[in-house]
């Protein structure tokens, strides 16, 4: 079925009975010629675009729980391409440019609302080091624009720009980026790989792999044994533990990251906005809550919940930003387990292991990422040569020493 | 989260900061011949498990010490602390 306004009226009209399910719910067959582990944006896009751009049939995405209960469910939502790096910046761009079409190409409202992104600035050092990224994105393709501190504060009036610490001398301003509705996300892709006859088996968590000679022959699932050509991890928080299956060890480490929501408030917040001398990030969800977070708790954890001091250091950021949001009461918080890599940069590659591939290492920006994401691991699963935006997103980067340490860190993933 | 600091009894989550995994103690040979993959190794795989985690946290707002804790990365659940100089010592280094 297609959405439309007509069928919005037309359902309005006739009580809602024509709707039914958006995907179907298929046992799993006893083979495919893909099979994708983890059922999140990126798995649910990749097998969407195998069957869309790449021509391929027999698709099954796996998921041990329910489509979108992982971090395409828990995120918050801002989407952008203002990186800097050579390794990076083409790739994010190219999804941002995906999300521009997404709604029309998967006939499914994501709210995706390019409200724009500003990266405040507090220092001179600040301003040049956005000033560099600034040219490296529009070198690439990308928009951006160098606010002062007096067009910052005709978008934002309440923000506090005379902090003594931290006073906002401007900001760097990505128009195109925004915010994204981040289950209708999961949700479009999945009802639109189903149109295209992908298998979305839900409830279905692979235990191991079959791997004879090199070779992958399929996976161990609760559900039984599926025999698959080409396998494709994509389990985000899980990689180590899904990879470790196959005997892998991983650069990556797990983390919590939290979010929160206030209550309901009339429209406050334009677009989305960051700290520059913290970490943190806001924007006004469709709703009306405030939704921002801030950095990951920082020690290993598989607990989707976090601790209170990350939650102070969060309310603190946000109060000295806008003293205003201390009037707000908090909703709701959560937590998501992030796939933080060596250099803060994901991992789109072939393993040592025939048909066995791996897309993980996304830390908390994965999000921006699913279209592009999709799509290129779609390219290397369909042809097995790594698109050209992805070339740099290599397994044995940190062997040959070519990082994509966007912020600089070395191999300190709680840092990135 | 408490840690339960072998000298200095409960102290807050916020006084310590974490390093990562406790292999980080056991630095490789400079001189083994496989030096160049140990190394790798060292500085970029983890195990990274789900459940428990030897791990290393420095108490900075404290008295300095570099603990070594045994703690379930599901449940956030902590069993051991020890001083990570007794861990070393224990393995017979830093005599
Ligand atoms: C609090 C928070 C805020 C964030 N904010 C942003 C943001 O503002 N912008 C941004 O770009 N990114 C953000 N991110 C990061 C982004 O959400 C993730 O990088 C991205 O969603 C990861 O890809 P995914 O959607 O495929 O992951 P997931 O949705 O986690 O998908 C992985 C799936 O694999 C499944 N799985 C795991 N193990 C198995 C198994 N053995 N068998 C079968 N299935 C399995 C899981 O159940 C899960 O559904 C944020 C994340 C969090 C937690």
């Amino acid at each position: 079925m297609r959405y439309s306004g007509f069928r919005v009226i037309k359902e309005a009209l006739t009580g809602h009975r024509g709707w039914g399910p958006a995907w179907r719910d298929p046992e799993p067959k006893s083979d495919y010629d893909f099979v994708i582990i983890g059922g999140g944006g990126h798995g649910l896009a990749t097998a969407y675009y195998l069957a869309k751009e790449f021509k391929q049939s027999r698709i099954a995405v796996l998921e041990k729980g329910w489509i979108g209960g992982g971090n395409v469910g828990r995120n918050t939502t801002i989407v952008r391409s203002n990186y800097m790096l050579d390794g990076n910046e083409p790739f994010y761009e190219f999804s941002l440019k995906l999300w521009e079409g997404l709604e029309q190409e998967l006939n499914y409202n994501a709210m995706m609302s390019q409200r724009g992104i500003i990266n405040l600035m507090h220092s001179d050092a600040q301003r040049d080091a956005y000033i560099r990224r600034g040219n490296a994105m529009i070198l690439n393709g990308a928009d951006a624009e160098l606010l002062s501190q007096k067009q910052v504060l005709e978008k934002y009036p309440f923000l506090n720009v005379q902090n003594a610490r931290f006073p906002v001398m401007g900001g760097l301003l990505q128009a195109r980026a925004g915010t994204a509705r981040h289950d209708a996300v999961a949700w479009g892709y999945a009802r639109a790989a189903d149109q295209r006859g992908v298998d979305i088996i839900q409830n279905c968590e692979v235990t191991g792999f079959r791997i004879e000679n090199g070779k992958v022959l399929g996976v161990e699932t609760s559900r039984g044994f599926i025999g698959a050509k080409k396998v494709g991890a994509c389990v985000a928080g899980s990689s180590s533990k899904v990879m470790a299956y196959a005997g892998m060890r991983l650069p990556i480490e797990s983390h919590v990251l939290q979010a929160f929501v206030s209550e309901g408030l009339k429209p406050v917040l334009p677009g989305v906005i960051t700290f520059g001398a913290g970490h943190f990030y806001v924007s006004q969800s469709d709703k009306g809550g405030l939704v921002f977070g801030g950095n990951i708790d920082g020690y290993n954890s598989y607990a989707s919940r976090g601790n209170l001091p990350m939650v102070e250091d969060v309310m603190e950021e946000a109060i000295a930003m806008f003293p205003m949001m201390g009037r707000a009461r908090l909703l709701r918080s959560w937590g998501g387990i992030m796939d933080m890599s060596m250099d803060g940069s994901p991992i789109i590659d072939k393993t040592h292991i025939d048909g066995l591939y791996f897309n993980g290492g996304w830390c908390y920006g994965g999000f921006k990422a699913t279209p592009a994401s999709g799509f290129v691991y779609a390219h290397l699963l369909a042809t097995d040569t790594p698109h050209k935006t992805a070339t740099e997103f290599r397994l044995d980067r940190f062997h040959t020493g070519h990082m994509i340490d966007e912020k600089g860190m070395g191999n300190q993933p709680n840092l990135h | 989260m408490i840690i339960n600091h072998p000298l200095l009894g409960p102290r807050d989550l916020s006084e310590f900061v974490y390093l990562g995994d406790a292999c980080l103690m056991n630095r490789p040979d400079w001189q083994a011949d496989d030096a160049l993959e140990q190394f790798i190794d060292y500085g970029y795989t983890r195990d990274n498990r789900a459940g428990l985690h030897r791990e290393l946290w420095y108490h900075e707002q404290g008295d300095r010490s570099w603990l070594v804790v045994t703690r379930n990365t599901v449940t956030h659940e902590i069993t051991q602390v020890e001083l990570a100089r007794d861990v070393a010592r224990a393995e017979g280094r830093s005599k």
